[in-house]
Parts: C-alpha cells; structure tokens; sequence
C-alpha cells in the first residue's frame, strides 16, 4: 500500500516536471533550428550553456569524433561569441533564452522540454561544456558501440561518475586557449576518497567526495557537491530529470548500479572545470546567485582560493585512459567485454 | 563435395550480404532466412542485391523470437531446400547474419572433407553442463512454455512455479534422451536429411514446439538418433554473457579472433570495419597466422562475466554498491587492528613496521584528525586526515583506505578514546580484519599522566564503559573477523607469544623470530594506582588482576635481557 502510494506520488512529481518543462519553454527563442537533420537511431547531446565560447570548439570535437550526430544547445544568454559559434555549425540546432537559469532549475526544464520534443526514442547524452564522457572502450569503439550494446542487454541508462579534474599548482597560472584539450592542463584527479549513499526516494546512489570535499568542504561534508549522474539514456518523452541530471523519473532509471555483489558498467565524466576561467566564472557566478543551494558552492571557492588555489596534493592521480579509472575502480567495465 | 551455408538473417543486410558473397566467393551455395519481422521492402532490396549470385536461395519467412519455435522452423525449411536444391553438398552449416569467417572458406571445406562422416554439434545432456537461463534445465523439456521469457517474465515464472507445485509433467516421447547444446552446428548430409525424413518427425516437431528454447535442443536432441559420428563441439565461436546473450566482437578484438581456432566468429558488430575488412579479403590477406590460443577468448569474457556477477570485493563504487550481506567482502585485502599495544609499548608503531614492513597507522579514528603513517594529511587516494570527512561516512572511510592500498597491508591502532562507534561494528563483521585486543591498557596513559586524579577516575570509568561495550561488539555472534582478546595482565605475563602469533599470521616477518622486541612501558606502580581507582570507588576490572606489590609481574625494559620465542 505504501509503495503503491508512493510510486502515485512519484508519478505526480514526474508530471509536475513535465508541466514545469512546458512553461518554461515559452522562453526558448530559436537561434538556428536544423533538428530536421536528425535521423532515427542517431546519438543527441543536450546542454546549456553560458559564456562558455572557450571550451566549445573542443568540445564539439571531442563528441563529434565519439559519433554524436546532433547538439541541442540552449543558450543562456552569453555575450561572448559562444551562440554565433554555435549557430554557424552544420550539426547544431540552438535555443537562447535570458530567462533565471535558477528559475529553470538550473537548464533541467530547458533540456526536458528540448529531449521530450526532440528526443524521444534516441539515445541522449546530457552533458555540460565542461564535462568529457569517458566509458569502457571509448578509445577504440565509438558511442554508437555502447548504445547497441545497452539496447541488447536491454539497459536504458548508463551512469557515469562526475570526476573533478584540477591542474598541478594554481588554478589561474596556464592559459586555456581554444580548441586546446582542457586535459592538458587540468590532468590530475583524486583517485580514492569517494563516499556513496543509497537515496531511498529515489533509489538512485549520492556520491560525494573528490578535491572539492577535500578541499572546500573538509567541516561541512555534507555540503558537498553530489557526483553522480546518469547522461546517457535512452530517451521516452514521458522521462524527466529532476535535479541536474543526477536523478530521473521513472525511478528505475536511476538503477544504474548493482545491489547483489557484482559491478554493471558504468562510466565517468571528466570534469574539466578548475581551469584558468573559473576564477572570473566563480566571481561572476557568485554575483548571480543563480547556482544549487544559494550557490553556496562558489562562495566556498572563493573564500579558498583567495589563499591556496591548489588542489593538487601528492596522491593526486595523473589522468591517463579509462582502463586507469576501471582499474582504479571508479567506473567499470560491467559485462561488457 | 561442398558445404552449403544456411545463414539465418535479421538485421544489418548490408553485412550479411558481405558475408554472402564471402561464401559464395569460394563456392559455397547458400541458403538464406530472413525474420518475418523484417519490413518487406528491407527484405526484397536484400535480395535483390544478392541476385547476381546464382547459388543462393531464399527460404519462406519465419517469424523468430528468441527462444521460440520460428528458429527450427526456419532452419528447417532452409536446410530441405539446401538438401533438394544443391545435391554436391555433403555438410550443411547452420549461420547467423552476424558470423563472420576467421579463417579462408577453403580451409574450411578441406577440413570438412577430410572429416566426411562427422557432424560437428556441441551436444550435451542437461545432467552434464551447467549453462541454463533462469535455473531451468531438464525441466525446459518437461513444462510448458506458453509465455514469452523477455516480455512476460512474471507470467512465465509464475506458471512454471504453478506447474511445479502441482507437479506436471510432459512426457518425452519415444524414449528420445534431451540434449542441448550451441545453436550454431555443422551437420552431415546424412544426418540432417534422416532427421528431417523421420518417420516420427511430426511427434518431435510437436513435441519440441512447446519446449523453451528449441533451437538450442532440437537437433542437438535428434542427432543423437542418427549420427555416426558426433564431435560435440560447435565450429563457430560464440561466447555467452550471464543472462545468456551472445557476448559481441569488435575492432579491438581483431588481435584475440586471429587467435581463435574457430572457422567462425559471432555475433559482430556490424559497425566493426577493420574485423570484417581483415577477414573478408582472399585466402592470401586472411589469415595472419598466429597460433591458436582459445583459452585467452575464455578468459576475457570468463572474467567479464565474473565482474559483472562478483565484482570486486570490497570496492564501493557507481555501479557496485551491494546491499548488506553481499559485499562479498567489506574490504578488498586483509588489515590489522591493534587495540591497546601503542598504550603498552612505547615504540609500538615503528617496531611492528621494522618487524612486518606493513603500513603502520596511528589512531585512525583519534577524535583530532586520522593519524596516518609518516605524520602525513593525505593517503592514498588522496584521503584526507579530516576527523569530519573521515566521520561523515566512516565505513567507506576504511574501505577506502584498504582498497587504496592494495598489495600493502595496513595496520592501525584503535582505542576507546577514539571515535568507534560508527566503525566497530564493521569491523567485527569484516573478515578481513585481524583485531588483537589488550583489554584495560588504556589505563596505561592515565598512570602516566599528569592529569588530577579526580580527573583521571572519571576518564577511566568512561573508557572502560566504552571498552566494555566495544568488546561484546567483537565477541558478538556474527563477528567474522580473527578477533584476539587479553586482558593486560595476562597479556604482560608473556608478552612476545601472542605478538609471534599475530605477527606469524601477517606472514610478513623474517624467518629468524622476532630479534628485536618492542619497549614495555615502565609499569612500577600501576597496581597501587589501579588500587587507588578502586579506593575512589571506580572498579577498573578490563586490565584483570594485579596485584598492589607487582613484583611477580613487573616487566622489565633495560633491566632484564628481553626474551624470545623460537
């Protein structure tokens, strides 16, 4: 009776997002639309963006040469070139919007508007421009790969562990230029200080940990940031995310993990975002006050790198491939052989 | 003499046309079936495209679910066509879409010939193998199957569950015995014909109708009837994941299929250019040699399987994250725990790290901060010595810490003035612990202390509670680590046999015994000052009994020439 009112109450909360979406995509405005070029079966990414016009051009490199056939972009409002990049590529179609980022739930109504409408039967991948998806055999077999795979084990999410990526000494010393990969710079990552919680509403697993626990929020770890996120789904237009994408509804899609012992596959997104622009970003962000829980992420980060804007410590862990991080055991072949 | 192939066909036409040709390149006749599920327009483009071949015949269509009839069926009608319609061809190979030829069809049709009488099906009696899918084996030939495995689970495993309860029972006819065995088989003319052309084939047709998952048991069941000579064994290569489907081979196992000894590979991924450009050129580019090495494809997908059913013990991580009671291991390498011993001896730490080589940790649960070895503030991992970071989620705290450093065995020092609570039941639970207890030495420290002696009595009145209730914790009943437990007295009165036994368990010590022993702390007094707690009404019992006068047991630093065991 209980789990029966429960999945009720679920079910009313997956609408509500739903109509939530529909609202607010009054405020996406059209900036290029070539959404007519998708064709069934291809791979979708999704992702907000804003002021970013300096990771774009490795970013779309980076997930056209994984076979990414369309981006989804929604521009919040940039004033750096980023939307007219954008706009002027062939496998791009892009919305803008000046409306709160915070009001959209931080681009989850955006983007749950955009997948519902656009990608609905695809397989999707939600990342920001500063996240690299890496997943077992990416070197070697492209996205399309994976997703045959999952169709046949029919699996219709694939989880991937945000992991923070952070430059051997200051933050703000090496210049990110364009089309430079941000690995290059930001390379290092903590390998082992990981703490994972069962969420029982939704069933998905609360991970937190990495150089943003050990170093803003040693006194308050409950404070920070969640890692895990599910961006690789197979897309119905009755899914929602709820919160970034760290959790969906229907609640078995966040299932990505094993309960009895063995490891399902799983991947990881490099998170490239301690690079020389964050300084001014978490400035400016701070400023906005449109970020997670009063943005109290970045007050933390300003308050720390005014005095040590190191993260690097001697058992920092050097990136070199994914069969590191699987041997390593943040994420995990799975099945998968 | 040839070898007619029967390819049964449901997806990527473009790579079974390839294949056809392949084939038919090197005179193989072919028979092909597509699913009915196919759109008609697919299916005529496809054959179509193949129509410049004139040894290749369509079969009528089949519908073919996973696990059901349509398969034989199909295989069926394709092989009576082959036998009528290609009279040269002495073996029959049964083929999917998705095979692809790791060695050059000619070696196949030589070796074929040179084994005329033989039919190659891997077949096996339920009894002897252990490859079953949702823990049915003889049964799939004695219940019905009326719902689909994949898309009514529930009602399927309701109605066997039904079916056993009241005990039902089909009968299998004519005495035939059930094998099972890969799909993919090479059968004789002979054979084949004699089991399509059986008088009692209509009895066997129905019968196996209602059988779950024919195909893999029809002909494997009814060559046995008629062969002369059975290798079981199937020539193509195809590997099997825990649920059952087919594991599937891409570019990156071009190197481990050159090994194989298989004369064909599936399933492909139909995406997978260098494979099927590296094995479908002539005789001359096939072939790279390379020896043959099989055992090497076993274990790649033996150990995905076992990955994917097992995992890792020990590691938490995304995508494994077991409930209570199946981790398999809270942690993923044996550790030491030592409650007491740094309180006894003074130079503990250092001389169990000589003596051991092990990684020698402080209090790692000290209320301040984690004590790690050499003083430092991060571990490996980059886990920080953060008493909050550490107490927010201490169990993965420690599980962490061993997984970090595997192959160097930890060992640590714990106590009642840590912060244990969250951490001792796992512990106790943890097979991989080693837990040596020198019950009541933490009075040891407060001897020495300078504290008030008012001070001093609550202090120990509140460590032996806690210390109390930490040790029914290690002797409770669903302990599973190797727990140790003396009292101080009884400890002192020999100190170095119960260090040799812990330290012989560690395994890592030099043959020659333990040549140096660690510094006792001076212990001249203890009895009076225990003595004096007892006059202050607090009853100090976890150290056992010593007396006022301590002379019997006074251990001796300097003064006595240290003894050893061994």
């Amino acid at each position: 009776m209980v789990s029966l009112l429960q999945s009720y109450a679920m079910r009313l909360r997956r609408k509500r997002h739903r109509v939530r979406a529909f609202r607010k995509h009054f405020s996406l405005k059209p900036v290029v639309d070539r959404t007519r070029k998708i064709r069934s079966g291809d791979i979708l990414l999704f992702s907000t963006m804003r002021d970013e016009f300096v990771r774009l051009p490795f970013f779309l490199q980076y997930y056209r040469a994984l076979g990414v056939s369309h981006f989804l972009i929604v521009d919040n409002d940039s004033s750096d070139g980023g939307r007219e990049f954008m706009a002027d590529q062939p496998d791009v179609s892009i919305w803008t919007t000046k409306a709160s980022y915070k009001g959209s739930k931080f681009g989850v109504d955006w983007l749950n508007w955009l997948q519902r409408k656009y990608g609905h039967g695809h397989w999707t991948l939600v990342v920001d421009p500063d996240e690299l998806f890496i997943y077992p055999f990416c070197d070697t077999r492209p996205i399309r790969a994976l997703t045959d795979w999952l169709d046949t084990s029919q699996v219709k999410s694939f989880g991937a562990m945000l992991l923070d990526m952070y430059p051997k000494g200051r933050i703000d010393e090496v210049r990110y230029l364009p089309g430079q990969d941000p690995l290059e710079i930001a390379g290092w990552f903590d390998p082992g200080n990981y703490v994972i919680e069962k969420n029982r509403q939704y069933g998905n697993l609360w991970i937190q940990g990495g150089p943003r626990s050990r170093v803003f929020f040693p006194d308050r770890p409950k404070k920070a940031p969640a890692l895990n996120k599910t961006p690789l789904v197979r897309w119905d237009k009755r899914y929602t995310y709820i919160s970034s994408t760290h959790t969906l509804l229907p609640r078995g899609l966040n299932l990505t993990y094993d309960e009895w012992g063995g490891e399902k596959a799983s991947g990881i997104l490099l998170h490239a975002k301690f690079l020389n622009t964050f300084t001014a970003k978490a400035e400016e962000e701070l400023q906005r006050g449109q970020h997670y829980a009063g943005s109290v992420e970045y007050k933390s980060y300003a308050e720390k790198f005014q005095d040590s804007p190191d993260l690097w410590c001697k058992w920092s862990e050097k990136y070199i491939n994914w069969r590191q991080l699987e041997i390593l055991g943040l994420m995990s072949k799975g099945n998968w052989a | 003499m040839s070898v007619g192939i029967i390819m049964l066909v449901h997806t990527a036409f473009d790579r079974a046309e390839q294949v056809a040709r392949h084939w038919a390149a090197s005179g193989c006749p072919l028979v092909i079936h597509a699913d009915r599920n196919v759109p008609n327009a697919t299916y005529r483009k496809f054959v179509n495209a193949l129509s410049d071949l004139d040894q290749v015949e369509f079969a009528k269509r089949h519908r073919c679910e996973w696990g059901t009839w349509g398969l034989v069926a199909a295989t069926q009608e394709a092989s009576e066509i082959m036998l009528k319609s290609f009279p040269e061809v002495r073996h029959v190979y049964l083929a999917s879409g998705s095979c692809l030829p790791l060695r050059p069809v000619q070696e196949l049709i030589d070796y074929l010939a040179d084994r005329p009488q033989t039919d190659f099906i891997e077949s096996a009696t339920t009894a002897d193998v252990p490859w079953t899918i949702g823990g049915l084996d003889h049964e799939r030939f004695t219940l019905r199957f009326p719902f689909s495995w994949r898309r009514h689970r529930k009602l399927f495993d309701r109605y066997v569950a039904l079916q056993r309860k009241v005990g039902y029972k089909r009968r299998i006819p004519n005495g035939i015995v059930p094998h099972m065995g890969s799909q993919w088989w090479c059968l004789t003319r002979q054979t084949l014909s004699a089991i399509l052309t059986d008088p009692e084939r209509a009895t066997y047709d129905r019968y196996f109708k209602r059988v779950w998952i024919p195909d893999e048991s029809y002909f494997q069941t009814l060559s046995r009837l008629y062969s002369r000579q059975i290798e079981s064994r199937s020539l193509t290569l195809s590997k099997f994941d825990y649920q059952g489907k087919p594991h599937i081979f891409y570019d990156d196992h071009l190197q481990l299929l050159r090994r194989s000894d298989c004369f064909v590979a599936r399933k492909i991924w139909p995406f997978a250019n260098r494979l099927y450009n590296a094995f479908l050129t002539d005789a001359a580019g096939a072939m790279k040699r390379t020896e043959p090495n099989p055992g090497k494809i076993d274990r790649i997908f033996a150990k995905a399987v076992e990955r994917r059913t097992r995992g890792r013990p020990g590691l938490l991580m995304q995508s494994r994250f077991p409930v209570e009671g199946r981790e398999n291991g809270l942690t993923c390498a044996q550790y030491s725990v030592f409650e007491g011993f740094s309180d006894l001896f003074e130079n503990f730490e250092p001389w169990l790290a000589k003596v051991t080589g092990t990684r020698v940790h402080g209090h790692l649960f000290a209320p301040e901060r984690a004590e790690f070895s050499d003083g430092q503030t991060v571990m490996n991992g980059a886990l920080s010595d953060s008493a909050k970071l550490r107490d927010y989620n201490p169990q993965a705290f420690l599980a962490s810490l061993i997984w970090n450093t595997r192959g160097e065995r930890q060992c640590f020092q714990l106590g009642p003035r840590d912060n244990i609570k969250d951490i001792e039941w796992q512990l106790a639970r943890d097979q991989n612990a080693q837990i040596s207890v020198i019950s009541g030495a933490w009075a040891v420290p407060l001897f020495k202390s300078n504290m008030n002696f008012a001070d001093i009595r609550q202090e120990a009145a509140l460590l032996q509670q806690v210390e109390s209730k930490h040790l029914d914790v290690l002797r409770s009943q669903w302990g599973k680590a190797r727990v140790r437990i003396w009292t101080m007295a009884e400890f002192i009165e020999a100190p170095m046999e119960p260090l040799q036994t812990i330290i012989d368990e560690i395994g890592k010590q030099s043959v020659h015994g333990l040549a140096e022993v660690p510094k006792m702390a001076d212990l001249t007094g203890f009895g009076q000052f225990l003595q004096n707690l007892k006059n202050q009404g607090m009853h100090p019992y976890l150290m056992g009994d010593f007396p006022v006068e301590h002379r019997l047991h006074e251990p001796q630093g300097q003064t006595r020439k240290p003894y050893l065991v061994r």
